[in-house]
């Protein structure tokens, strides 16, 4: 436990420095389903800065995909407002790329090199020679190059997350969310994806918003961790992770998983998951 | 090129002849029930062989008669057919876009896909006179309805995920309509195409025949209609075969084409 440092407040005192790229200012998202509201996300506060990668950690459930989907502008919140860089957020902007965890994300109708050419064009007004030579690099760098010109259909659940990453990558948002992009995928690719999306982003120096259930991959990717309570969600805690810590089979690495997830079953009341 | 697609390649071609095959034996088997049947009750004037037919329509084509009709007909179809496609697109992507479009839809549908087409001819006649324009006027009817209905559950089927990575990526409006919902409803919108393409021709000929008479530069069904007047029965048989044989082409050549270019090439067919 000692070794576990919660930093509820961390992000107002960073805050006052320098501006947060991202702040999320007491958000309760509620959903009406029936005659009742469903609370799926309960008061929830955070700062992100530029450069961070942060990860949304907690039970089936608990709202991060809700909370992720309000900062990307797809739902509003009850109450609390989404600000980045001191703008409002107020509805989906390729400023916030979102990939999500389906595979049906692409279109199926183009070729992954067309997909995210098209994203390019749409999104950052490309002209066409442009996005397919961005796009051709983009491809080639999540190691799809011998399938720019397949359909998405005839792709692996694995490499159709590439394409949605090449995708949201090329465009360069200044947020970058992703919702379990690997859940779907077996634990070996899952790993490997792990790796490679680090290499990316700490090439690009992007910005991001990572929602796993995987303590694992909440330490591999994140440089700072947040635990959530089951369903309504709360904010818990919030761990920064060393380079130490990332090095997976690290005496590091196994502590901290080992301190996460003491931390995510003592918030929980009830144990189904 | 992927390895899939070559993959993929030699079973579609493999597949092909074996279909063709069999289509040719259920047609040929037909063509010899029905010249034995003839044969067998011996009144052409109810039933003329299989040879009298074709004679009848080799005749037609030669005089030019039968390719003057076609040709008619197929003029006020595709203009009708058009026209039923426009309004279909407009309806189902006003309904796409808003709450308004979307019950707007729902009612009219309701009230006028039942209806059919032909009983529209008679405030048709009285609105637009007898020619074209009535019979554009009932086409146009029988393949709006049919065609919204589809693309409307068609653009309603399409993944929610997809919808979000569009808007993600910026689009809204029409050209989230032209560019997303329609390629991806597009399995939905083909089947839609097709059954209107099925109830133009229908209404058409119904129309021709109702008309009768009065029809100075008639199509294919005033054909049939003026044929079983003189008990030419060889013609009017010759004149079923050509709706027929256009039918067996367009759905041949057009339809399986457009399909195999789109949907089957992108995942998307249904089976
Ligand atoms: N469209 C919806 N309508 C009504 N309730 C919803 C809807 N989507 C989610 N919820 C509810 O909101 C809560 C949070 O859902 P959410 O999908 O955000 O959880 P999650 O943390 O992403 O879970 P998981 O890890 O399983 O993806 C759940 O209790 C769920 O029942
Ligand atoms: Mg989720």
């Amino acid at each position: 436990m000692s070794g576990l440092v919660l930093e509820f407040d961390s992000g107002l005192a960073a805050a006052k420095a320098v501006p947060p790229l991202l702040s999320v200012t007491a958000v309760t998202v509620r959903y009406r389903s029936g005659s009742r509201d469903v609370t799926a996300v309960s008061d929830v506060s955070l700062d992100l800065a530029a450069g961070e990668r942060l990860v949304l950690l907690g039970p089936s459930g608990c709202g991060k995909s809700t909370l992720l989907r309000a900062i990307g502008g797809f739902i509003r919140p009850a109450t609390g407002h989404i600000e980045l860089k001191g703008e409002a957020v107020l509805g989906p902007s390729p400023e916030r790329m979102t990939v999500f965890q389906e595979f049906d994300q692409l279109l199926p109708w183009k070729t992954v090199e067309e997909n995210v050419a098209y994203g390019l064009r749409r999104a950052r007004g490309l002209p066409r020679a442009e996005a397919r030579e961005v796009a051709r690099n983009w491809i080639g760098r999540v190691g799809l190059a011998d399938f720019a010109h397949a359909h998405p259909h005839t792709l692996s659940g694995g490499m159709k997350q590439r394409v949605a990453i090449a995708r949201a990558f090329a465009i360069k948002p200044r947020l970058l969310l992703l919702d379990e992009p690997f859940a779907a995928l077996d634990a070996l690719t899952r790993r490997r994806m792990q790796d490679e999306l680090l290499a990316l982003c700490e090439d690009t120096q992007v910005t991001a918003i990572f929602v796993t259930h995987g303590i694992d991959e909440a330490i591999r990717v994140g440089t700072r961790i947040l635990t959530f309570s089951p369903h309504p969600g709360r904010i818990i805690a919030s761990h920064k992770v060393s380079d130490d810590e990332r090095r997976r089979g690290s005496r590091a690495f196994a502590g901290l998983e080992a301190r996460l997830q003491e931390k995510l079953f003592d918030g929980r009341d009830n144990a189904d998951v | 090129m992927s390895e899939q697609t070559l993959a993929a390649a030699p079973a579609g071609t493999g597949l092909l002849p074996r279909l063709a095959w069999r289509r040719l034996a259920v047609f040929t088997g037909l063509l010899g029930l029905w010249q034995a049947y003839a044969l067998w009750l011996g009144n052409p004037l109810l039933l003329p062989t299989v040879d009298t037919t074709f004679a009848a329509l080799w005749s037609g084509f030669a005089s030019g008669e039968l390719v003057d009709r076609t040709l008619a007909s197929l003029r006020v179809l595709l203009v009708g057919y058009a026209g039923g496609v426009a309004v279909a697109a407009l309806l189902a992507s006003f309904a796409a876009l808003s709450r308004w479009g979307d019950d707007a839809l729902g009612v009219l549908t309701s009230m006028f896909n039942p209806l059919p087409a032909v009983a529209l001819l008679p405030i048709a006649l009285l609105w637009f006179g007898i020619g074209m324009p009535s019979i554009v006027f009932v086409i146009i009817h029988s393949v709006a309805w049919p065609l919204a209905v589809a693309g409307h559950t068609g653009f309603r089927s399409v993944a929610p995920t997809l919808r979000m990575a569009a808007r993600n990526m910026g689009l809204s409006g029409p050209r989230f309509v032209v560019e997303i919902l329609v390629p991806a409803a597009f399995p939905q919108i083909l089947s839609g195409l097709r059954i209107g393409w099925a109830f133009a021709w229908r209404t058409l000929i119904a129309a021709e025949l109702v008309f009768g008479t009065s029809s100075q530069s008639g199509g294919l069904g005033w054909f049939i209609y003026i044929n079983r007047a003189q008990l030419e029965t060889p013609s009017v048989f010759a004149g079923l075969a050509v709706i027929i044989l256009i039918g067996l082409l367009v759905e041949g050549l057009l339809f399986r084409s457009v399909s195999r270019l789109t949907v089957q090439r992108w995942g998307q067919e249904q089976s």
